[in-house]
């Protein structure tokens, strides 16, 4: 069966070039990159090589660049880095007002999740809401932040929507007000271009798996002179920010994928949404009933997020990959079955109609060919699923 | 006969269609032999897993160690999934648990409360295996659906109706689970294991080395790991906001004489004789259970006996509506050995039972099933 592969959010394959640059540090120059020798010397040279790569792609200083296993740990790194500190500064809970952060409710679960543990250490949170097409508003980020408030944590690009953050101006009131700003670039590094000097963050994540790099590697950039505890204890890798050998394979590919990201990205942005835009404009005059969420919104070239009504998503999701065709929906809780998407319901969707909304990502090797057998797939899987469906009728007569 | 030479010879029901089926696996040896049957007869499937409860909802019923092995658990998701691996199909984990618990657990716990003895299974598949999960398996291109249930379906091209017998094998048959089917529903059901033992069973899962060949099988309700009702019902109530009944009540004979109290009527079921809290010179049983009176009558072993009683839900399955009484084979619950009766329809849903002799234990909320020989002619669910 010839795949159509429609979920690059999910993960990239690792680009060939990238790959070629890993194997030498798989055998021949294996060595420990914190090692005396010369072998080892070798692996640090490559480490550091990596490091300016990674740094050059978003604007950075190579030093301000932690290596890490991923998206997740970087997230994690940031906000636990920030507001531990914060607690262990005060003396007893009643001396001081409790720390606060400031994030929003389409936030990675990587996000959200350590929000929600460090608000069982006494950490407060406000999650502020974003509009129907899955914006923060920067005025809103503004009127949250308290003289308690240090950290605002905004994920640039959301991975189910691909609606990109006004981060610019989220960033000047950060400064403004002297409250560390960290932004989850992990899906949007290497589609739009990033500067954290644009954008005044402090922190910022990288993964990279989803760069075309492998998974369990990822980095995250820390401001010069910004106040991070770390997360891990061990040896004194990485300036002691982030303790354990270095996957010296991994990080060198990471770096030549944020080379390539970075010569390419103008280029491929306008291949990638030239195509992302022939499958919406494809759909829309093949299936009735749809509607693009996010569409409104600056959205990264890749990302398509749209609404069946009257489906079931996870239904239409197996059906396309019986026909070959891998895109997404929702959630994956921990066996696999999905459960409605946090995202969606956040930009005001029903439970039936989050349920009811796909997710196609395409990316480097996505080929118009491809897109042409995704309208093919697509709407004919539609029309299957809505003759079986005991809602759609219904919902013919509704405003979608 | 031996096994292997069976399997060569395997009956088939019908002959085979073309086009897809789906498989409703569970991640046990019976749906996951259902696999390597349908793939021996080349029949192109598709494996659905349902994820139907969220054990770690209610973490004090968690057991400690070994006892997590049930359904519902991510072990089972895996062991379906490796299955699936082993065989070299596709499969996929379908999200079902809003539908569960809104048609399997909350009616459970009600009934429960309601002082009835419900029966979870028979929900579980009229309203959530056949229906949500057959309609999924249509929707994804998978006209008809298979299950590792013992029962045989054979289409009467007399009465052109679906009929739904016995298993071959009495000791597993699970024909009293499935009579809530409609012929629809039935048209796109496929039981694979219908003519096999259990044993047959377990030597075809070996033999193709199925990595499930020699999981133990669960005997309890999927959703109550610890199989301890009482503790589930209290557990859920409180995390659903549902209040319980009234603590503390009495128990008292046919007559209303006192003759004791009980801590709360859901601890109850009818027939039960253990655990009643107080010493009597005779045996005595549950006989009824009033929630609105906070009761529980008890009485000897001959006033739990019963010759008369009404069903609801009425679903005639291999015969239509019949126009007069029927004499029946009626079966009240899993383990009861059917017994004659005489099935009075009073409408469509509605129909009085008569058996010609007492029998033990009636209890409302569990379902009374028809039977013809081998042929399951209804069933409905006891008022």
């Amino acid at each position: 069966m010839n795949r159509v592969y429609l979920d690059y959010n999910a993960t990239t394959p690792v680009e060939p070039r990238v790959l070629d640059a890993m194997l030498p540090y798989f055998s021949a120059e294996f060595a420990n990159a914190s090692s005396i020798h010369t072998p080892g010397q070798h692996a640090r040279a490559a480490v550091e090589t990596a490091r300016e790569q990674v740094a050059a792609l978003i604007g950075a200083h190579p030093q301000e660049i932690v290596f890490t296993s991923g998206g997740t740990e970087s997230d994690n790194h940031a906000i636990f880095g920030v507001a531990q500190p914060c607690l262990a500064g005060r003396i007893s809970p009643a001396q001081l007002a409790q720390p606060h952060i400031i994030t929003t409710t389409i936030e990675h679960e990587a996000v959200l999740n350590a929000c929600q543990a460090v608000e069982k250490q006494a950490v407060s949170v406000t999650y502020l809401p974003v509009d129907r097409e899955g914006l923060a508003d920067p005025e809103s980020v503004r009127l949250a932040i308290r003289p308690e408030t240090v950290l605002i944590t905004i994920m640039q690009a959301n991975n189910e929507l691909g609606t990109v953050q006004p981060l610019e101006e989220i960033g000047r009131f950060a400064k403004e007000y002297k409250v560390y700003f960290h932004t989850d670039a992990v899906q949007s590094a290497g589609k739009i271009p990033i500067d954290v000097n644009r954008l005044n963050t402090h922190l910022l994540s990288l993964s990279g798996h989803k760069l075309y790099a492998p998974k369990g590697v990822g980095a995250l950039y820390v401001r010069g002179g910004t106040r991070l505890r770390q997360l891990l204890y061990g040896g004194h890798h990485q300036r002691g920010f982030r303790p354990g050998t270095e996957n010296v394979a991994g990080i060198v590919g990471l770096g030549k994928a944020a080379e390539i990201a970075r010569n390419s990205l103008a280029g491929e942005a306008k291949q990638v949404s030239t195509l992302r835009d022939k499958l919406e404009q494809g759909l829309l005059e093949r299936v009735p009933q749809i509607r693009v969420n996010g569409g409104l919104a600056p959205r990264t070239p890749n990302t398509s997020n749209i609404m069946f009504a009257g489906i079931e998503g996870e239904a239409l999701v197996i059906a396309l990959d019986l026909k070959g065709l891998a895109c997404s929906v929702g959630a994956a809780c921990s066996s696999g079955a999905v459960e409605p998407s946090h995202v969606l319901t956040a930009i005001g969707l029903s439970q039936e109609q989050a349920k009811s909304s796909l997710r196609f990502s395409l990316g480097r090797h996505t080929t118009a060919c491809e897109i042409d057998i995704a309208l093919d797939v697509i709407p004919a899987a539609v029309a299957q699923l809505r003759a079986l469906s005991p809602t759609y009728r219904k919902e013919t007569a509704s405003h979608v | 006969m031996n096994a292997t030479t069976q399997f060569e010879t395997l009956p088939t029901r019908e002959p085979t269609q073309s086009g897809l089926v789906a498989i409703a696996m569970s991640g046990g040896v019976d749906s996951s032999t259902v696999a390597a049957v349908l793939q021996e007869q080349g029949q192109p499937i598709v494996g659905l897993t349902m994820q139907l409860w969220n054990q770690r909802r209610l973490p004090e019923l968690q057991g400690a160690g070994p006892q997590q092995h049930r359904c519902c658990s991510l072990d089972d998701v895996y062991d379906a999934r490796r299955v699936a691996q082993h065989l070299n199909f596709p499969h996929y984990v379908v999200n079902f648990e809003e539908q569960f618990e809104q048609r399997v657990v909350r009616p459970f716990v009600d009934q429960y409360l309601a002082g009835r003895t419900p029966i979870a299974c028979t929900n579980c598949n009229t309203d959530v295996k056949f229906e949500p999960l057959l309609r999924m398996a249509r929707q994804i291109g998978a006209e008809r659906l298979a299950t590792g249930h013992y029962a045989r379906i054979r289409k009467n091209e007399q009465t052109s109706r679906w009929e739904l017998l016995r298993a071959r094998d009495e000791s597993k048959d699970q024909s009293y689970f499935l009579w809530g089917l409609s012929q629809e529903q039935l048209s796109r059901s496929v039981f694979p294991l219908g003519e096999l033992t259990k044993e047959e069973v377990r030597v075809l899962a070996r033999r193709t080395n199925l990595p499930v060949a020699e999981k133990p099988e669960s005997m309890e309700l999927c959703f109550v790991p610890t199989g301890n009702y009482v503790q589930f019902i209290q557990a859920y109530s409180k995390d659903a906001g549902i209040s319980l009944p009234h603590g503390e009540g009495e128990i008292v004979t046919e007559h209303g004489t006192v003759v004791g109290h009980h801590n709360g009527v859901h601890n109850f079921t009818i027939g039960q004789r253990k655990g009643l809290g107080f010493a009597a010179g005779k045996p005595l049983y549950v006989l009824s259970i009033d929630p609105q009176e906070n009761r529980v009558v008890v009485g000897d072993d001959d006033s739990l006996r019963k010759t008369s009683f009404e069903v609801r839900g009425m679903n005639w399955v291999s015969i239509e509506q019949p126009p007069g009484p029927v004499r029946v084979a009626a079966k009240i619950r899993h383990k009861h050995e059917p017994a004659a009766a005489t099935v009075h329809a009073i409408d469509a849903t509605k129909a009085q039972v008569t058996f010609d002799a007492p029998q033990r234990a009636i209890a409302p909320g569990q379902g009374a099933v028809f039977y013809d020989g081998d042929r399951v002619l209804g069933g409905a669910w006891i008022r």
